[in-house]
């Protein structure tokens, strides 16, 4: 540095001063206010950082990333009935999605029909319902299930509602061999964080592994799991808690999958990732990336040998969380950015956030726009030009790293405890989930954090947003549909089926065929998981906060 | 010295999203009330069950899968047929506008959406605590 130049920097210190006395990411990773190649001197670009497309997959998981293919723009739908769902579903692809992503309500979620008592009052709320593969066929009516993939959040009954989709498309004359998409099918999420769980973790592991399997013979173009840090992330989570979490999640499922005696380079090509896209935008693409390293490095030493088992591909959905019921035009602009994070970090498919989700579904509108914002860093930004095109940077490399670092701090936390499941059954990683929310949720409260509308810049005026109605009706047709399915099916058959499922989940093969068998005769969702349900016993978790 | 203030935290219906409903029950404890949280996928006679045996002043429900209109509702109405009526009802969640004048008819007393600060909740409860 020249001496004008130190003498400029004197100057501004003493006039300017920092006006914080700490700097830190969201997730509080103490930060400098300058990053140098000092700080990133014992990297090795070759064997560290390197080329997209080749280990550690760094930079990217394909060698053109966007050049070659945009990242799927898959918006998360589902709301009513399977008709009101349908009819979004060819909204949002005429308005140029161009991948699928279903949203089911509560009922389905725990694996019971609409007509269930417990379903009571949240028929369609948030999400569609769906109890049959009759409702799968109306859902998918029209759209070719055999050119788009479909992705699909669902856990504990994931293997009925995934048999849904396969014979709904065999129904159709389209082989389950060229079908795409994707199950959650993410267990230990839901122990962890977001809580939609139905079986105790065995089991629960079991039909995992299970659809891992069917898929790698069966239905070879299907992602078995998507396993998810998103819902870690909404729970409360760090950004490196959602890190270490999810990869350590992604493991545990790899080990139990090399237990049962499958090849790993067999399976671990379908497995994928998805992500949150929070508000720190460097910290956020430094997860990602750290992400595609570890998960390399760890999959090799596995023992994985085929290039497409280390890649770490991954959905993002920019985080719902922080959205604002007040002024909420504004949420475009957050997720804007969130979804800028996600494009840069190398994501492969991407939901966007609708600006009124802080206060109930989205309209059409809204939704329209939350596309168009992906639309347009995909059409008008450049960024699509160039692969990470922040690799290299002294500071994104530096967080990579550490976030690297701590990620492996977590994963022997974990061991110390005895792995993933006995984490769980001791509630780890949900004390630790608590801890970060609160302490984020008091940050604020004390406005030592400030969130645009809400604690700073507030406006008193009402908040003018139309809300999404829905048809009223849905609820009755859906449950005089499995009134009237439960009447006209073969019921010898379905029973017969019913009582192979049984049997079968009582030994030890896999359920798939026998599930599938139940749904083709119309077996609903309730009466195939009450069986699962009757062998397998419920989870219950212990309510600590 | 002052009775402490007890409150039952409770999620009704199949909606797993804890993450309010934990914050709550921790600024409520450290702003000096007893706490009780029931933990997931309660019904409704599940809340109004554990609000008799705990003997509670409020009861605060969270919920963020839009089933409240249902779910809010049945639990008020149970609590005034067990006559525990004067049980302060306060709501927290994705609740939209509109849809408020109606819960605070059926006896929510306070409903707290996206952007409330834990502050705000314990002076509603302390102000309108009835027992």
């Amino acid at each position: 540095m020249t001496e004008k130049g130190k003498k400029t920097d004197a100057s501004a210190s003493e006039n300017m001063p920092e006006m914080k006395t700490k700097f830190e990411t969201l997730s509080g990773i103490p930060l400098k206010s300058l990053y140098t190649p000092k700080d990133i001197s014992d990297l090795d670009y070759d064997k560290d950082i390197g080329i997209p497309g080749e280990y550690p997959f760094l930079r990217g998981v394909h060698s053109t990333m966007y050049r070659g293919r945009l990242w799927t723009m898959r918006q998360f739908a589902g709301f009513g009935s399977a008709e009101e769902t349908n009819h979004r579903y060819k909204y949002l692809l005429n308005h140029g999605e161009t991948g699928l992503s279903v949203a089911f309500d509560y009922p389905t979620l725990y694996g019971y029909d609409t007509d269930h008592p417990l379903a009571r009052g949240e028929f369609g709320k948030c999400g569609v319902a769906i109890s049959s593969l009759k409702d799968m066929e109306i859902l998918f009516s029209g759209i070719h299930v055999d050119k788009i993939t479909t992705s699909m959040t669902i856990n504990g009954p994931a293997a009925i509602v995934w048999g849904f989709y396969i014979a709904n498309a065999e129904n159709r004359g389209i082989d389950r061999r060229v079908i795409g998409g994707t199950i959650q099918n993410d267990i230990l999420k839901e122990y962890i964080a977001q809580k939609s769980y139905i079986f105790p973790p065995e089991p629960s592991m079991r039909l995992i592994v299970d659809t891992f399997e069917f898929g790698s013979k069966e239905v070879p173009c299907w992602n078995t799991i998507s396993i998810s840090g998103y819902h870690i992330r909404e729970a409360g989570s760090t950004a490196v808690q959602e890190l270490a979490f999810t990869l350590g999640d992604g493991l545990e499922y790899v080990r139990w999958a090399v237990k049962r005696g499958l090849k790993i380079d067999d399976f671990a090509p379908r497995l994928s990732f998805f992500f949150n896209a929070h508000n720190d935008f460097f910290e956020e693409i430094a997860k990602y990336r750290a992400a595609r390293r570890i998960w390399a490095k760890e999959l090799k030493a596995l023992g994985a040998k085929k290039p497409r088992s280390l890649l770490m591909r991954f959905h993002t959905q920019t985080a719902g969380c922080t959205l604002t019921a007040q002024q909420p035009e504004i949420n475009i602009v957050r997720v804007t950015m969130q979804a800028l994070a996600a494009v840069l970090g190398g994501t492969q498919s991407l939901h966007t956030n609708s600006m009124d989700e802080a206060l109930a579904l989205p309209s059409e509108k809204a939704v329209r726009i939350a596309l168009r914002t992906q639309q347009i860093i995909a059409e008008e930004s450049g960024v699509t030009n160039t692969i990470d095109p922040l690799g290299g940077s002294y500071y994104v490399e530096w967080l990579t790293d550490k976030m690297e670092n701590e990620t492996y701090k977590y994963f022997d936390r974990v061991e110390k405890l005895g792995g993933v499941i006995p984490a769980i059954e001791k509630g780890f990683f949900q004390r630790e989930i608590a801890e970060a929310a609160y302490k984020y949720q008091k940050e604020t409260d004390e406005n030592k954090r400030f969130i645009v509308g809400v604690n700073k810049y507030k406006m008193d005026e009402p908040v003018e947003i139309p809300i999404l109605k829905m048809d009223e009706k849905g609820e009755e047709r859906q449950i005089n549909r499995l009134k009237k399915l439960r009447k006209d099916r073969d019921n010898a058959k379905f029973e017969r089926n019913l009582g192979r499922l049984r049997k079968a989940a009582e030994g030890d093969e896999n359920l798939m065929p026998y599930i599938l068998d139940c749904v083709h005769s119309y077996a609903t969702l309730g009466e195939t998981c009450g069986v699962l349900r009757e062998v397998f016993g419920e989870y219950k978790e212990p309510a600590i906060y | 010295m002052e009775k402490k203030i007890r409150v039952l935290i409770a999620k009704p219906g199949l909606d797993g999203h804890d993450r309010g409903a934990k914050i709550v029950a921790r600024a409520l404890r450290d702003a000096g009330m007893e706490v009780i949280y029931t933990g997931l996928h309660q019904t409704a006679e599940m809340i109004v069950e554990t609000a008799v045996q705990e003997d509670v002043d409020v009861i605060g429900l969270s919920l963020l899968s839009g089933a409240h209109m249902t779910l809010f509702r049945d639990v008020t109405k149970l609590l005034k047929e067990k006559g525990m009526g004067d049980v302060l009802v306060v709501g927290g969640g994705i609740i939209p506008e509109e849809d408020i004048p109606a819960l605070k008819k059926a006896g929510v007393a306070g409903c707290f959406g996206p952007g409330t600060t834990c502050e705000d909740i314990v002076e509603f409860i302390k102000k309108n605590v009835k027992r």
